[in-house]
């Protein structure tokens, strides 16, 4: 018989493939593994792709990697032992983090942060929502092959990295959400510093803008990769720049405003065709608007301590302290400190201005903890073993606006004074999720534009 | 000149107490200690990454803090071409048997560099999916501390690999890491003593 | 009980009055409570009737009971607490939340659902036992409960009946237990390589 018709024949019977191996003609797919260690998956993450010559037929995607235990460690400690775990959530911005669960337990003690402390939350969100574009921005244009764009954009993350530590005193993992308030109020020439710093970021974001957005090389590989349909993106749960990419205008800071986003004017930038350029595009315009806020809040943050009689002494923290500890308490009332520069921020006269008025939650100032009974009761009711934070049993669930989507706290109490359950609801998780549904029909390479768009940060994904 | 450790000896013309580049013809050292030089100037890094700490690894590597100054710019991601593993970030019981896999594929002479404290020590994830410090699976030559550490503290821990790349001294895997108890180990509760 | 409306679980009641076990509204978040028999039926009325709209299941969780209010899930109370101090004492209030069902149930399976039409939540809990631990998958409904339901399967071992890839997602396959559940010691680990550290 002829060749073909014995190919044919040898395609039924799998024993007579060997004898025509020179002229085979069967095409199979070829699995890839891609990661869990892999330069351009920025997070650990494996894709198991199943490859048709360069086209990606089925992708699964495999995460669980840096799986830490956020929830268990939640549940072994106190409510603001919790904050150092929710840092390191999203550790690209990681303000907003804390500030959503101390959204979320705030809501379940039923107190409301003071105004200017709502302010400063705003405002550091914001800031922290600007270095997540950047870094997300700055890595896939790298794995692209646009080197440059990534250390410019690096370079405007450190400035902007120095402004958070002058505020909270850490880079990146900032501890600075309590519940009730803030760690310390913004240091003195915070506003100015600030505006001089965002002026510098924006002509990074000329720059960097110049080099990417009409960029030959950028669009061919950006523009119609990674497309995923409205009504699918709905269906997969997925929030955010991603969702707006796709032309859904949903933004938790304008469906349900919390802190002071009501009051802020800013637009929600959306995309038509929810492929890897429009998200890209997305996020450029998001940190402009960002920016926008950060000015407004600035301009507008209500004023500053109240100011306390102050014709007291002047006298350094630490000799206030230990003249306590001797039991000279007179003239404690009115005295000032001076704190250590790392503990700027967070003096009596500040006290008020940035934490909640709800004794049940919020620690109270050094000054009175060493100064007068009260303030050590106080202090010993919500330190110690057995005592601390105790919001009646509820459950509730508080919903920011993280940097990939909606950051939902979900907090379960059981009245002691440990959370019972903490679950974080993580915006990149939905959208990894959908991720082998984008993948498939691109080419091999489009998996590397597509994956930095999703910016899938590990800590949070896999929490 | 710095740079040229004991048992170097420059010879020239001329050649006198002082040192005149200019005049030099050629210069004995020993093997090692040029093999040495040459290794910890030109580091090709693997890096591992996987949490918060390869946001300060970007920023050590980026323009402000520039690792570049110390050769070691330009990561190699592929073992078999890298010889420092710079694990950066927690690693979880999952990932174990990878970096394992990663260590073993690289090829001699190869450096560890424990980045963060979970990877010193496992941070305080004191959990069900964390490893408590990668030197029970790889031996490890340089911890940094850090949570994550800054950008200075890294570039000391990069110098201190150096000299250790110059002395070719190598890692074991700690002794103490093998005859554990099996059972899980309960932590130290405070309110025990209660 | 509070005094504030419900008015999406009166009109699911109304519907289905035979599977809402409960409903109430605290700190503004309304929540039903609903048999696990009928929730592929509520949750296709949830999702396709134009009043409800909600076309987002937000997240979906679980939460294990097993230790609610006893010393065993947090740090031992104090065996006669001391009275708070005067300024501590807190405000009284008119919102309760109790466990609206009887409590030999040990999971609660938690859906969140977010309406971008209408802009409303809506919580949905499914109370299951022990030895009875299966629940329907919504995954033909919305696609973001396929990763969800398998991370409740991987970290307290709920089974999603009809699920198209019920297997672990954070977790190793050859870890044994469920590690968020309240009898799991927060440190046992089941190293693949190296040492139980």
């Amino acid at each position: 018989m002829s060749i073909q018709a014995e190919l044919l024949h040898a395609k039924r019977d799998s024993t007579l493939i060997t004898h025509h191996s020179s002229l085979a003609t069967e095409k199979r797919h070829m699995f890839l593994n891609v990661g869990p260690s892999h330069p351009a998956m920025h997070g650990i993450v494996q894709i198991i792709t199943e490859l048709d010559g360069e086209r990606v037929v089925s992708a699964e995607v495999e995460i669980g990697y840096l799986h830490r235990g956020f929830e268990k460690m939640c549940e072994t400690g106190p409510y603001n032992n919790a904050m150092p775990y929710a840092d390191r959530l999203n550790y690209v911005s990681p303000l907003i983090n804390n500030f959503g669960f101390c959204l979320a337990v705030e809501r379940l003690l039923g107190i409301e942060a003071t105004e200017r402390c709502q302010y400063i939350r705003v405002i550091m969100s914001e800031i922290s929502r600007i270095t997540d574009h950047l870094t997300c921005i700055g890595a896939s244009a790298m794995e692209l092959g646009a080197f440059t764009v990534f250390l410019y954009m690096i370079k405007a993350r450190e400035w902007l990295w120095e402004l958070v530590e002058a505020v909270t005193g850490a880079r990146l993992t900032i501890s600075y959400g309590r519940v009730g308030g803030v760690k310390a109020d913004l240091p003195e020439g915070f506003a100015e510093r600030t505006k001089k710093i965002l002026e510098e970021v924006r002509k990074v974001l000329i720059e960097c803008d110049q080099l990417l957005t009409r960029n030959r090389i950028f669009i061919d590989r950006m523009q119609g990769t990674g497309v995923i349909a409205p009504k699918e993106a709905i269906s997969f749960g997925i929030t955010g720049p991603f969702l707006r990419a796709c032309g859904v205008n949903y933004d938790v800071r304008k469906a349900q405003p919390y802190f002071v986003y009501d009051r802020m004017r800013f637009d929600v930038p959306t995309a038509e065709h929810g492929d890897n350029y429009g998200r890209y595009l997305v996020r450029m315009e998001e940190m402009e608007q960002s920016m926008r806020i950060v000015e407004q809040a600035l301009a507008t943050i209500p004023q500053g301590p109240i100011v306390v009689d102050a014709e007291g002494r002047v006298m350094p923290a630490a000799m206030m302290v230990d003249l306590a500890k001797a039991g000279a308490t007179r003239d404690f009332k009115t005295v000032q400190t001076v704190p250590d520069p790392t503990l700027e921020g967070a003096t009596k006269r500040l006290h008020t201005v940035i934490n909640a008025p709800e004794k049940r939650a919020v620690l109270p100032p050094k000054e009175d903890t060493y100064g007068n009974i009260e303030g050590l009761m106080h202090h010993f009711k919500l330190v110690m073993i057995g005592h601390g934070i105790r919001p009646p049993p509820g459950e509730v669930y508080a919903a920011v606006e993280g940097a990939n989507g909606e950051l939902g706290f979900y907090v379960v109490s059981d009245g002691s004074d440990r959370p019972y359950r903490v679950r974080v609801r993580p915006p990149c998780f939905t959208i990894m999720g959908a991720l082998s549904h984008m993948l498939v029909g691109d080419m091999l390479a489009d998996m590397v534009p597509t994956f930095g768009s999703v910016n899938m940060i590990g800590g949070e994904l896999d929490r | 000149m710095g740079a040229l450790k004991e048992g170097t000896r420059v010879m020239g013309k001329g050649t006198s107490d002082a040192i005149n580049l200019s005049k030099l013809d050629w210069m004995t050292t020993r093997v090692d200690a040029a093999l040495g030089w040459a290794r910890k100037f030109s580091i090709f890094q693997y890096p591992f990454v996987t949490a918060c700490c390869g946001m300060e690894y970007m920023a050590t590597a980026c323009s402000h803090y520039d690792v570049d100054r110390f050769g070691a710019g330009f990561p190699r991601f592929s073992p078999r071409q890298a010889d420092v593993l710079f694990v950066v970030g927690t690693i979880s019981h999952k990932l174990a048997p990878i970096l394992k896999r990663v260590y073993e594929q690289m090829m001699e002479p190869k450096w560890v560099v424990a980045f963060g404290v979970c990877t010193c020590t496992g941070g305080f994830y004191d959990n069900y999916a964390t490893v408590m410090g990668i030197d029970t699976i790889v031996p490890v030559d340089v911890y940094i501390p850090g949570c994550p550490p800054r950008p200075e503290n890294v570039l000391d821990g990069l110098m201190k690999l150096q000299e250790k790349i110059q002395h070719g001294i190598k890692a074991t895997l700690p002794q103490h890491a093998f005859g554990r108890p099996t059972e899980f180990q309960q932590p130290h509760r405070a309110e025990e003593h209660l | 009980m509070a005094t504030e409306p419900l008015p999406f679980a009166e009109t699911v009641r109304d519907r289905f009055p035979q599977w809402v076990i409960g409903a109430h509204c605290y700190r503004g978040d309304e929540t039903m409570i609903l048999k696990r028999e009928g929730l592929l039926e509520v949750c296709r009325f949830l999702r396709d009737d134009p009043g409800m709209a909600f076309e987002c299941l937000m997240d979906l969780t679980c939460v294990d009971y097993l230790h609610f209010g006893s010393s065993l899930g947090s740090a031992p109370l104090m065996k006669t607490p001391s009275p708070l101090p005067y300024f501590m004492r807190p405000k009284p209030t008119t919102e309760t939340w109790g466990r609206m069902v009887g409590e030999d149930h040990r999971f609660e399976v938690v859906y969140h659902f977010y309406s971008l039409s209408r802009n409303h939540r809506l919580r949905l809990k499914v109370p299951l036992t022990e030895a009875e631990a299966t629940v329907d998958s919504v995954t033909g409904l919305w696609q973001s409960a396929n990763w969800f339901e398998r991370e409740v399967w991987d970290m307290f071992g709920i089974r999603f009946r009809g699920h198209p890839n019920l297997k672990r997602i954070l977790m190793y396959e050859p870890f044994d237990g469920y590690p968020l559940r309240k009898d799991y010691p927060v440190n046992r680990r089941q190293p693949l390589v190296g040492p139980v550290n």
